[in-house]
């Protein structure tokens, strides 16, 4: 084999549709191990999602991605270049927004962003205009030339996503982009991110709430002591928790065991003594190949079982995460912390 | 990364800093009203007890005041720079495809402005406490370009605190603790040769005494103030502190 032969299949050049890969990512700093071995890849165009608590290590993940952390061991690269040896290259390719809005209160959102785009060496007009165009777009046109402390929290953000988005970056990383907001600041702000989506730009969005992870990602992947522990889209980490969940209240609540009877073909198991709520509620798994929530009317019916309630419960990402991590979402975080 | 675009960068992150200047009364005040204070009190205060080989006081005193208030100016910088890294500015410009040095050089060349404007203050009222120049206008002239450089020097020191510290508190710390008084344990406010074995050595070794001293001579001259090495080793010094300072600064930014 030729040098040159040798080369070209070292230099792993990866297909132009990735626009994140990581491979066998650590990072430690000192003793802790922030990474143990992170591996993720974003087809570009698409939305990946860090689920996590605070302290798993999505953050030291994004710092690494941009450039802003030398890795221990492993390969990244974004847009198709590597974080090490392309770091200068790969940062006009990026945009970064943070979980504290890093913009400058003592100048305006116009100054901001004008500042921004000539950092990104657009030439003072160029930036001026985009800067002019960023704030129609992001509804701050009014607030441009205030001081950006007078800002509500919602309009930081969105001032801050802005500035990630002067020079149309094809990949765009999200740190915690809603956390502190109010909930209308944060559909507002998930809008926007969709906007961005629908325009091509790959996204790779850290957050620790799984409503905003359902909402907004493709594919999530769960990290928890600086590991990925699941990966996958929101319906293949639900499935993994189980299907479908019957709840059945029954009209009379003497009939518990005769709809237990005329259930029992749809279910993987016969239920044990928890499944009857003290609600009076019968909550049970159905077999994904049962035929759903019709198929059990039909059964009840025939075995002459009256109906108060019935409802088919598809399992959350808080289930998921529940099971994958052996404790729900806001305890891990709220662990996390205290640590 | 060019030169130019090096520079195009900086001058980018100086406007920054000017522009802020402006919307930041507070800060104004506390680097034009502190220095002022400061002149009061040792002038009125401690003035009478204090004998020197000058004529009055504020002959003595207003070099060595003028040199702690310019040193100490930069002290802003380290505050300014630790915010920048709490809110997440200091991620954001690394995360840019800008120079790495642009962000404090961008800095250091705002102090010079601040500098200039609190050298402005400062001289103005000396001269209403009864400071007068005695030396020859080419010397008070290179004594000033001594103080803009002195300042630029220590915005560098700043710089690295700010970036070490990482918050306004620490930087609060070590600028009270370390930088403070080592301007007092110096020839700045009362002669070295009154201060007791020890401190002495200390105080006429110290650069604030030597930067002092060489501001005395070029400000004032005549038998009090003689012309000797300390000009020339005053910029040796300031050469000497901007080169370690930007150096330590730039490789502290590439790994915050």
């Amino acid at each position: 084999m030729t040098r040159a032969g040798a080369a070209c299949r070292l230099a792993r050049v990866p297909p132009s549709d990735t626009a994140i890969e990581v491979r066998g990512l650590v990072k430690s700093f000192g003793d802790v191990q922030a990474l143990s071995g992170v591996d993720l890849s974003a087809p570009a165009g698409s939305v990946l999602g860090l689920l996590g608590p605070n302290g798993a290590g999505k953050t030291t993940a994004v710092r690494i991605m941009t450039t802003l952390l030398e890795p221990d061991a492993g390969e990244v690269r974004v847009a198709g270049l590597d974080v090490r040896t392309q770091a200068q290259a790969l940062r006009s390719r990026i945009g970064l927004a943070g979980q504290y809005a890093a913009v400058d209160e003592y100048l305006t959102g116009a100054e901001n962003l004008r500042m921004v785009g000539q950092l990104y060496h657009l030439s003072k007009r160029e930036a001026a205009a985009r800067a002019t165009e960023l704030l129609e777009e992001f509804s701050l046109t009014d607030a441009g030339d205030r001081v950006s402390s007078t800002y509500s929290g919602g309009m930081r953000r969105r001032l801050d996503l802005a500035a990630a988005l002067v020079v149309r970056p094809p990949v765009l990383f999200l740190d915690e982009p809603t956390t502190g907001l109010d909930p209308r600041s944060r559909i507002a702000l998930w809008e926007t991110i969709e906007e961005r989506v629908a325009d091509g730009t790959t996204v790779l969005l850290t957050t620790q709430y799984l409503d905003e992870a359902d909402r907004l990602a493709d594919r999530i992947a769960v990290i928890d002591h600086g590991r990925v522990i699941a990966e996958g889209t929101a319906d293949e980490l639900k499935a993994k928790v189980g299907g479908e969940r019957l709840e059945l209240r029954p009209a009379d609540p003497g009939q518990v065991a005769a709809a237990i009877d005329a259930l029992a073909p749809l279910l993987d198991a016969r239920p044990d003594g928890d499944a009857l709520g003290s609600d009076g509620v019968l909550r049970v798994p159905l077999r994904a190949d049962a035929g759903g929530v019709a198929e059990a009317v039909r059964r009840l019916d025939a075995a002459h079982v009256g109906i108060g309630e019935i409802a088919v419960a598809r399992p959350t990402l808080d289930d998921a995460f529940l099971t994958l991590t052996g404790r729900p979402a806001e305890e891990a975080a709220a662990e996390e912390e205290q640590a | 990364m060019s030169l130019a675009t090096t520079l195009s960068d900086t001058l980018v992150l100086a406007g920054r800093q000017l522009r802020r200047i402006p919307r930041q009364p507070d800060l104004l005040m506390g680097y034009t009203v502190q220095p002022v204070m400061f002149v009061l009190l040792f002038r009125y205060v401690f003035g009478g007890a204090i004998q020197t080989p000058f004529e009055n006081y504020a002959q003595f005193l207003m070099p060595g005041i003028i040199v702690q208030s310019i040193a100490f100016g930069g002290f802003v910088t380290a505050l300014a720079i630790a915010d920048d890294m709490k809110k997440g500015l200091i991620d954001r410009f690394r995360s840019l495809p800008m120079s790495r040095i642009a962000v404090l050089a961008g800095r250091s060349f705002a102090d010079l402005v601040l500098n200039a404007l609190q050298l402005v203050v400062l001289i103005g009222v000396g001269l209403l406490v009864g400071f007068s120049f005695g030396a020859s206008v080419g010397n008070v002239l290179l004594g000033i370009v001594l103080l803009l450089a002195l300042g630029f020097a220590f915005s560098w020191v700043f710089v690295l605190i700010g970036l070490t510290a990482g918050s306004a508190e620490t930087s609060n710390a070590i600028g009270f603790t370390v930088i403070f008084p080592l301007t007092f344990a110096s020839g700045a406010f009362v002669p070295p040769e009154t201060m007791p074995d020890g401190l002495r050595q200390f105080a006429e070794a110290n650069p604030f005494t030597t930067w002092v001293d060489a501001i005395r001579h070029l400000f004032i001259g005549g038998p009090a103030a003689p012309a000797n090495s300390d000009v020339w080793v005053s910029f040796v010094w300031i050469v000497a502190i901007t080169v370690v300072m930007a150096w330590l600064a730039l490789r502290r930014y590439q790994r915050v």
